[in-house]
């Protein structure tokens, strides 16, 4: 199988978030970024197993400058066989889209994972525009998945249970928790990883037909209310009306 | 031999508690470092996690090694990353095997000491010293852990003068006989190889490679230490042992080749022991903004802020002294006594880092829910192990003045 897994630059866990220009720009200064963990953890490995058990290669693709390259590098020292870098500003998911379709075109793979979504904005709208300018079938939440043939058989998350599709290849894929295990890159992967190709694609036209105007962060938690035990009726009457829990 | 590495009273499992650990990097270092180094860092920073956080603690209460690590650190490649690929190690250079150092000891000293002897003490000199036919023989199988190695350098009644060494070796055809006995041995008890050196009948010294299985060899374990409890420690004895001559190293003659290896293993505690000091300043900076007295946090009096803000800048100094060291090494210009000053600064520092952030953590310091104690029992060891503090000064006096304070 000849598999693309979308990979994502995102701020570390626990990064301080902060915005500049008036809350229109994430503020980049002095955060550490990682490799999206859902694309890292479950579609890389989830690709790179497949491969392992039934040939092909795995191309990892990711839309960034050339700072992306320490994460894309990651994903070659994991396994992948080859990278691609799209070498443009991510500035939103539709050009994001754009730019992987159009690779993924260009070069028919079987199959594209990435992430269920990026742990920054949440979008998770990358995934299915890409297969919807593939004109592939998009499967979200996959948290189990096995190809016979071009046949995919994924089983993905659905409210309070699980739902289970079948798919033939080309299509797209968005993984979840329980896709594949997570995977360290070990000293050898990480050398071989230097001598692996890592192309550098200009981007093709594409427009954003969303753009972030402002960003906000949450309020700051208020103090703990401390409420004297005997007095239940304060303690109801704030859950109801403040926390608006009950 | 005691099979230390089961447990006593049932087996140990993971803990669930987070390990939390990030790294700290106060001047922007990671910008003088590649893509491979910040990789190879994170990859071992995630193995620790996984693997030896949830665990450390209880074996180092219970003084047990957990030896299923070696193999763990094997598939990770830290045995040998400096070590040349086609022999079974890593290709990387010297800073990436410094960085991985760092992470390992940040989890604890005892774990970077089986990875620093395996690697830098048993692998080099073998990449080094042996002939072609032993490197094939033994380095691919020390490099995926199949066989564990120690050296043995140190005998009883000679540690910071190895030259004085009595072990000895004497003639016999196609053999060596060897006789003598060293101490503080890491990993010695569990190992299947030991480079030993000891001296021939010109009074040379000579290393060379002593199988396990070899008759009138043991190493017994050491017991009762209070540092480096989850590492395991032995002895070497000799009796009669008959060594190959083909185990012998060819060329190598005198101190220079055990210190060329020692040279190597002080260059990774110079960085192992600024992943220990990052683990007490990591801890202690979060208790300091959790723990409260006087109705607010103890971060915001003045004297936690001193103690917290010469930590930052003590293992900043030590962070470029390492990363300068270890570009001075990528060149091969890495003298042995620029290696004993980072040495000597980088583990008194992050003693000295320890015991600020056990003060900081108050009564809880003392405890294994937070790292610091087994971090600074352990550094009293790596304060005096691979040359002591004084004898890493007395290696820079006699470098600035040319004059031998030893003798």
């Amino acid at each position: 199988m000849k598999l693309l897994v979308c990979v994502s630059k995102t701020p570390e866990t626990t990064a301080k978030i902060a915005f500049t220009d008036g809350d229109t720009q994430f503020d980049a200064t002095g955060v550490q970024f990682i490799m999206n963990p859902y694309d890292e953890w479950y579609a890389l490995v989830r690709a790179l197993e497949l491969k392992e058990a039934q040939g092909g290669s795995v191309t990892v693709i990711n839309v960034g400058p050339a700072s992306n390259d320490t994460i894309i590098r990651k994903a070659l020292a994991i396994g992948a066989d080859e990278a691609v870098r799209v070498d443009a500003e991510p500035s939103s998911s539709m050009f994001v889209a754009q730019q992987i379709a159009a690779y993924a075109k260009k070069e028919g793979f079987d199959a594209v994972f990435l992430g269920k979504e990026t742990i920054d904005y949440n979008g998770s709208e990358v995934g299915a525009m890409v297969a919807e300018l593939m004109e592939a079938p998009f499967v979200s939440y996959a948290s189990h998945m096995e190809m016979d043939g071009d046949t995919a058989t994924i089983t993905r998350d659905i409210e309070g249970g699980s739902e289970t599709v079948e798919v033939k290849a080309p299509f797209v894929l968005s993984a979840a928790k329980g896709l594949a295990e997570q995977r360290i890159a070990n000293m050898r992967g990480i050398m071989m990883a230097k001598r692996k190709p890592l192309k550098v694609e200009a981007p093709v036209e594409a427009d954003d037909l969303a753009v972030a105007v402002h960003y906000e962060l949450p309020p700051k938690k208020g103090d703990v209310k401390l409420i004297d035990p005997e007095d239940m009726d304060e303690l109801v009457r704030l859950l109801h009306e403040e926390a608006k829990a009950i | 031999m005691p099979d230390t590495g089961q447990a006593v009273n049932g087996t140990i499992e993971k803990r669930a508690r987070e390990d939390k650990f990030q790294g700290h990097d106060y001047y922007a270092i990671d910008e003088l470092l590649e893509d491979d180094h910040l990789i190879a860092r994170d990859a071992v920073r995630t193995w620790v996690k996984q693997e030896v956080s949830p665990i450390i603690e209880e074996y180092a209460e219970r003084a047990e090694c957990p030896k299923h690590l070696y193999k763990g650190l094997a598939e990770i490649g830290a045995f040998g990353p400096n070590i040349p690929a086609e022999y079974g190690g890593g290709g990387m250079d010297e800073i990436a095997y410094g960085l991985i150092m760092q992470e390992l000891e940040r989890g604890d000293s005892g774990i970077r000491s089986m990875a620093s002897v395996q690697g830098s003490l048993v692998m080099y000199p073998i990449w080094k010293y042996a002939s072609e036919e032993q490197k094939r023989k033994y380095l691919p199988k020390l490099g995926n852990g199949d066989f564990i190695g120690c050296f043995g350098l140190t005998e009883p009644d000679h540690g910071s003068n190895p030259g004085g060494m009595v072990t000895n070796i004497k003639d016999d055809g196609d053999a060596y006989i060897l006789n003598g006995a060293k101490m503080w041995i890491t990993n010695s008890p569990v190992a299947d190889i030991a480079v030993v050196w000891a001296k021939d009948e010109e009074g040379k010294i000579r290393g060379m490679v002593v199988e396990k299985d070899m008759p009138g060899f043991s190493a017994p374990e050491i017991h009762g230490k209070w540092s480096l409890r989850a590492s395991i420690t032995g002895e070497l004895v000799f009796e009669d042992v008959r060594v190959p001559k083909a185990n012998v190293f060819p060329e190598i003659r005198g101190l220079r080749g055990p210190l060329s290896c020692l040279s190597k293993a002080r260059f990774g505690i110079a960085w192992g022991a600024i992943g220990a000091a990052m683990d007490c300043y990591d801890s202690a900076l979060r208790y300091s903004l959790e723990r409260e007295q006087f109705g607010r946090p103890i971060g915001g009096f003045q004297l936690t802020q001193k103690k917290l803000a010469e930590m930052i800048t003590e293992i900043t100094k030590a962070q470029l002294l390492a990363w300068r060291l270890g570009t001075l090494a990528n060149k091969g210009k890495a003298t042995p006594a620029q290696i004993s000053m980072a040495k000597r600064n980088n583990v008194h520092m992050a003693l000295e880092v320890a015991r600020e952030a056990r003060q900081i953590h108050g009564g809880m310091g003392i405890t294994s829910e937070y790292p610091v104690m087994r971090h600074m029992m352990n550094l009293e060891t790596v304060l005096t192990y691979e040359g002591t503090h004084d004898i890493h000064l007395l290696i820079t006096g006699h470098d600035v003045t040319g004059l031998n304070a030893f003798q």
